[in-house]
């Protein structure tokens, strides 16, 4: 990594710390990432039930599903996991349009369109996974031409080792964050995370969806036996959607407390402040 | 269906949603006709690629008996209401009769007993709604390259349209008519078929008696049932909205291979 020697002085160095491609394809991420969700969610709504194996639909057992239910003209929306209820009434089942209480999985703001519309939800879900696609190619393909997956993400091995992570562990939660030369790489549990996405979640997002085409089944016959029917990938499309939803999370969260404008000044201009 | 994604057209996509997205909730924004006509490229490019793929013969999976789904939900219409449809019913669909016209050299008509009596073709396959379920069915019909082959398509044939029988959204101007269409690819693939026998029985009403579409590599609301005319046309331009089907004038796809 390049360094600047502008803030030596003052203990404050700028490394460069993330490229032009890594910069470009994560905002790309973000933009193609938020679509997909809302729109998902949005062809979720279409049919709110989720199964296992090759069929599932209306009559047979779902393991996840939200449902409306109205009992004396009082609307409630109730969300079944496994042999649990909740009541989900105002999110998640039934929710408030324009003042007035809807019947929809999930509610309008969580969702685009922000109305009932599947094929608009459909148009913008296969336009940004088209570019979410192209967009993790180009990375993929810039990774490891660049070494930057050898080099940055791929943990070292004096770092796999349990008291090594344990530390890490016992520092995070007490927000004590990398100085110095420590500061100049991702640590272990940051290469840890971020392999799990960019290799685990994100190729499972793209599969799990390509399973659900009847058009790619044929293509490719032994992506469903992979997944275990269509269902089964369907299923685990929405699961694998939600684990990005709690990474995102964490990551915000890591980004606030470790520094947001270092944070995204780095991911902004590439440059990042140790000292 | 010309559809060519230019670079400068893409970026254009790229912006123009980058910008609705600062604005989500902004409904304006979401339902403007550029803003739909940048993101349906990706239809085009879709087609393109799973054709590109598939080669114009792969077969859609075909499962066992064992396989097949315990409850297949009737979708759409489940009942036409029209007095020509129920007065077919009430005979038995002895008078009803398939059409076969249009950009054709022997435009056709043809009873239930003779279709029946065309060599046919068995599939189990899974049927996947747009909305997401599934169902795994038994299927019985007459592949439709064979009566295609029969009737001869003129050379400017490029699409095969199919009239149904089910109004599913009255109007006054009988736009609601539900129908369907496949290019000649689709059409002459192995596996479409017109379907009589589901599960080893004469076609229920509520699954498209007396005889209904199976396009395999494509999503449930291509599966037109209540066929009372298949027409072959050049372009699909003249044809109720001119999109090619029910669905499709309605927003969806025409390629519903995902």
């Amino acid at each position: 990594m390049a360094t600047l020697d502008a803030g030596v002085r003052t203990g404050r160095m700028l490394i460069y710390r993330h490229s032009l491609t890594v910069r470009l394809s994560h905002w790309v991420n973000v933009l193609c990432m938020t679509v997909l969700l809302f729109s998902g969610l949005q062809i979720f709504n279409a049919h709110p039930a989720l199964y296992w194996g090759q069929y599932g639909g209306d009559g047979d057992p779902s393991f996840i599903s939200i449902q409306a239910t109205e009992d004396g003209g009082q609307a409630s929306g109730l969300t079944h996991i496994g042999p649990l209820t909740f009541d989900t009434t105002g999110i998640l089942g039934v929710s408030e349009v324009d003042g007035e209480a809807d019947a929809r999985a999930f509610p309008s703001w969580l969702t685009l369109p922000s109305y009932q519309d599947l094929a608009g939800g459909r148009r913008w879900h296969f336009f940004f996974a088209w570019l979410f696609v192209i967009n993790g190619l180009v990375y993929f393909v810039s990774g490891l031409v660049t070494r930057h997956f050898r080099r940055d993400l791929l943990p070292a091995r004096d770092e796999l080792t349990a008291a090594h992570i344990g530390r890490e562990i016992a520092d995070h939660a007490r927000l004590r964050f990398p100085k110095g030369p420590e500061a100049r790489h991702y640590n272990t549990l940051q290469k840890l995370a971020y392999v799990a996405v960019i290799f685990l979640l994100l190729p499972l997002m793209i599969l799990t969806g390509l399973t659900m085409s009847p058009g790619f089944n044929a293509i490719a016959p032994w992506l469903v036996d992979v997944f275990g029917g269509r269902q089964s990938a369907r299923t685990l499309h929405f699961l694998a959607a939600f684990s990005l939803v709690a990474f995102v999370a964490v990551h915000i969260a890591m980004v606030v407390l470790s520094g947001v404008f270092n944070n995204l000044r780095s991911m902004i201009t590439g440059y990042y402040a140790i000292r | 269906m010309s559809r060519i994604l230019t670079r400068r057209r893409f970026l254009i996509g790229v912006s123009l949603t980058a910008s609705a997205l600062g604005l989500n909730g902004c409904d304006a924004i979401v339902e403007s006709d550029r803003t739909n006509a940048v993101l349906k490229l990706a239809e085009g490019l879709t087609m393109r690629t799973q054709r590109l793929l598939l080669g114009d013969d792969a077969l859609a999976r075909e499962f066992t008996e064992a396989d097949i789904s315990p409850t297949f939900r009737s979708n759409g219409t489940s009942m036409p209401d029209n007095a020509r449809y129920i007065d077919w019913m009430n005979r038995q669909f002895a008078t009803w009769r398939l059409e076969v016209g249009g950009l054709v050299e022997k435009p056709m008509q043809l009873s239930l007993d003779e279709l029946k009596a065309l060599p046919s073709r068995t599939q189990i396959t899974r049927h996947d709604c747009v909305e997401g379920w599934s169902a795994i069915g038994k299927w019985t019909g007459v592949p439709l390259a064979a009566l295609l082959q029969t009737a001869g398509l003129k050379p400017e044939a490029r699409y095969i349209v199919f009239h149904c029988a089910d109004e599913y959204e009255k109007s006054l101007d009988g736009s609601g008519w539900y129908y369907e269409s496949l290019d000649l690819i689709d059409a002459f693939h192995p596996q479409t078929i017109l379907a009589y026998a589901m599960n080893g029985r004469e076609l229920e009403v509520g699954h498209g008696a007396p005889l209904r579409l199976r396009v395999e590599r494509q999503l449930g609301y291509k599966q037109a049932k209540y066929l009372t005319r298949i027409e072959v046309v050049a372009d699909l331009g003249g044809i109720y909205r001119g999109n090619g089907g029910f669905w499709e004038d309605r927003g969806y796809e025409w390629y519903a291979g995902i």
